[in-house]
């Protein structure tokens, strides 16, 4: 071991209670930053999948049609007479979707005919949206497979997937007929294959998937699709996406981002004002670490005069406090990582739904632990840096004379 | 004549000065001094003469105000703190009146410490060295205490084998034996000139004891900042 690393370790070593509390006020600072990290990041994890959990991350549209709303309308009778004679579809929708499909930042497309119509079973009638998908395809975007409650996803020749919400309006079951009618006395009857359950109490009341085919006739749109749903594998990369395929396509790309702007603004300034007080933990663990040390070196200054009677240079005096500053910053951010593990069991241990089950899974990941060790180490070199400077520059003869 | 490169030590009109301006004060007023290789000199001198001053200057921990210092016949003038750093750690041991060793380290690591600063890393032969100077001194029982569990006398035994663990050309020591109690003083004073007489290293030793002073080759004595007298001791 290098002589700084010796000298470093013995000075922190043999003053045992001060470099403890500075080890155990760096392990709060660092648990609480992780702490929170953790938890904010679980938190909005788990806020943006429930939200795209019925959602697409970049819809493509024809151009010049207006963004499909996403909430749940009482105004889709309205639209149902305002667009029934404008249903657009995208042209040659098959290559496109191939050529999507080779895309590396693409994971999945997913062709869709929709457009308005009623549902109607016995007294009642409800508007809703005819969805017509290719089930595997549509599966990879929306995992509708896994949200079902009761049924199959099976959107053959006469079926239907409706939501639990639909299902409750209308007092049907899977294995009840139900009759789809849209504009222009275009009807068909199908039977209810599956129920589902997207989280979202609008799409439940209004989405009823059939197959593409199905909705193709009915929506008077044969041979077309009026929508591509694409997922991506970075959903943060959405927006730039969204734009590039519109300017190579002409279509209308609108991403998740745009669609939930408020949402995503709301997030961006829940980490915008965490990274505010992350910083100034970060600050304050600086501080504390740095009016320690230049304590210790006002208590060592009589040593450090020796050591340089001894022939140690300034630039080795530097080194040795630099180093306790880094010491002393890596075992407060391991402390403080076993603080914040402990914090985030109990967190889980009593943050649960009213069911039972953990609220959402967070954890510490090592990833985060490793960034908080050189975090922390590189706070506590820079925080050093002063008390570093001023141990280098002590006048030997003063010190010893002292 | 003795030979130039005989010379470990050549002071030529030092001068030091504290503070500027208003405030300034001479406290060395042109110091004339050459030690010659196995030399054994005290310095003595009323309290307040400059004697420590005079030792730090000759040690290379403070700069003269004006005036040349030759430490093995290299000019110190010309070196920069790093310069001045190495030139020390290679070439001058230390011993100080309040023994000053480091309490975090063994008294075998004490002693080691001016080659593990130099070299920068710990190996056997420094720690062998440390451990044969401990046994010279008489401590070789006591080298993995902890330095301030050693008592005075021992402590400034350990302060005397570190001095000399770099085979230095010169030991500068600032009153060793003020803080012991004539026995132990006698024995330390003792081991200084063992060394000198074993080793032909230079000793500039500070001192308030007439009789420690009468044992060493030559008495340089310094009144306010000047050489008064400098005479060879006949009895040595
Ligand atoms: N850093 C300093 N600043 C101002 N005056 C000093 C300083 N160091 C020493 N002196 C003065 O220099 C004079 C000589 O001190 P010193 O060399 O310690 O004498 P001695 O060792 O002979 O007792 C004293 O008057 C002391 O007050
Ligand atoms: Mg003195």
């Amino acid at each position: 071991m290098p002589f700084e690393w010796i000298a470093a370790v013995r000075f922190l070593r043999e003053g045992r209670m001060q470099s403890l509390l500075i080890i155990v006020g760096v392990g709060v600072g660092v648990a609480v930053i992780v702490f929170m990290s953790a938890l904010l990041s679980g938190l909005q994890a788990n806020l943006i999948k429930r939200t795209l959990s019925s959602q697409a991350h970049i819809t493509l549209l024809p151009p010049e049609e207006i963004a499909r709303p996403q909430q749940a309308t009482d105004t889709t009778a309205l639209r149902l007479q305002k667009q029934a004679q404008r249903l657009r579809a995208i042209d040659q929708w098959q290559t496109l979707r191939d050529r999507l499909e080779t895309w590396p930042e693409i994971a999945a497309v997913s062709p869709v005919a929709s457009g308005p119509a009623f549902a109607v079973r016995g007294e009642a009638n409800k508007a809703i949206t005819i969805v017509g998908i290719e089930p595997e395809r549509y599966n990879r975007v929306i995992s509708l497979a896994e949200r079902l409650t009761a049924g199959q996803l099976r959107v053959g020749a006469g079926e239907a997937v409706i939501g639990i919400e639909l299902a409750k309006d209308l007092g049907a079951e899977v294995g009840d007929k139900l009759r789809l009618s849209a504009a222009d006395g275009r009807s068909d009857t199908l039977i209810i294959t599956g129920l589902f359950d997207l989280g979202n109490k609008g799409v439940n009341a209004r989405n009823v998937y059939v197959g593409l085919r199905t909705a193709q006739s009915l929506l008077d749109l044969v041979g077309g699709v009026s929508s591509i749903d694409l997922a991506l594998h970075d959903l943060d990369l959405a927006e730039r996406l969204a734009r590039r395929i519109a300017g190579e396509t002409g279509l209308t790309a609108d991403s998740w981002i745009k669609t939930n702007a408020q949402f995503v603004t709301a997030l961006t300034s829940q980490r915008v004002s965490s990274n505010v007080i992350r910083f100034f933990i970060a600050l304050s663990v600086a501080f504390g670490i740095a009016s320690v040390l230049v304590v210790s070196v006002i208590q060592r200054g009589k040593e450090i005069g020796i050591l340089r009677a001894m022939g140690a240079t300034q630039a080795q005096m530097r080194r040795i406090f630099l180093l306790q500053g880094g010491i002393v910053g890596f075992f407060g951010s391991l402390l403080g990582s076993a603080l914040a593990w402990s914090f985030l069991m109990l967190w889980q241990l009593l943050a649960r739904n009213p069911d039972g089950t953990p609220m959402f899974v967070i954890g510490v990941e090592p990833g985060l632990v490793a960034l908080a060790a050189g975090g922390a180490s590189l706070v506590g070199i820079l925080s050093a840096l002063l008390p570093a400077r001023r141990a280098a520059q002590l006048d030997p003869v003063v010190a010893i004379r002292g | 004549m003795a030979e130039p490169d005989d010379r470990v030590l050549h002071l030529a009109g030092i001068r030091k000065s504290y503070g500027s301006g208003e405030v300034e004060s001479e406290i060395l007023h042109g110091i004339d001094l050459t030690l010659r290789r196995g030399e054994f000199a005290a310095l003595i001198g009323p309290s307040g003469s400059g004697k420590s001053t005079l030792l730090n200057l000759i040690g290379l921990l403070d700069r003269p105000t004006s005036g040349q210092l030759h430490i093995d016949g290299e000019d110190s003038g010309q070196l920069d703190d790093t310069g001045l750093t190495r030139l020390r750690g290679q070439r001058i041991g230390f011993v100080f009146q309040h023994h000053h060793l480091i309490p975090a380290f063994t008294a075998e690591e004490n002693v080691a410490m001016p080659l593990l600063v130099a070299r920068g890393r710990p190996d056997a032969e420094m720690f062998e060295r440390a451990g044969q100077l401990l046994d010279q001194v008489g401590l070789a029982e006591r080298k993995q205490y902890l330095a301030n569990r050693l008592s005075g006398g021992q402590q400034q035994r350990v302060a005397i084998a570190r001095a000399l663990v770099t085979n230095p050309s010169l030991v500068l020591a600032d009153e060793p034996t003020g803080n012991l109690d004539t026995h132990s003083a006698d024995d330390v004073f003792a081991l200084l000139r063992e060394f000198n007489r074993r080793q032909h290293t230079t000793f500039l030793i500070v001192t308030h004891d007439p009789r420690l002073a009468a044992r060493c080759d030559r008495i340089i004595e310094l009144v306010d900042g000047r050489i008064v007298a400098d005479q060879a001791v006949a009895s040595a």
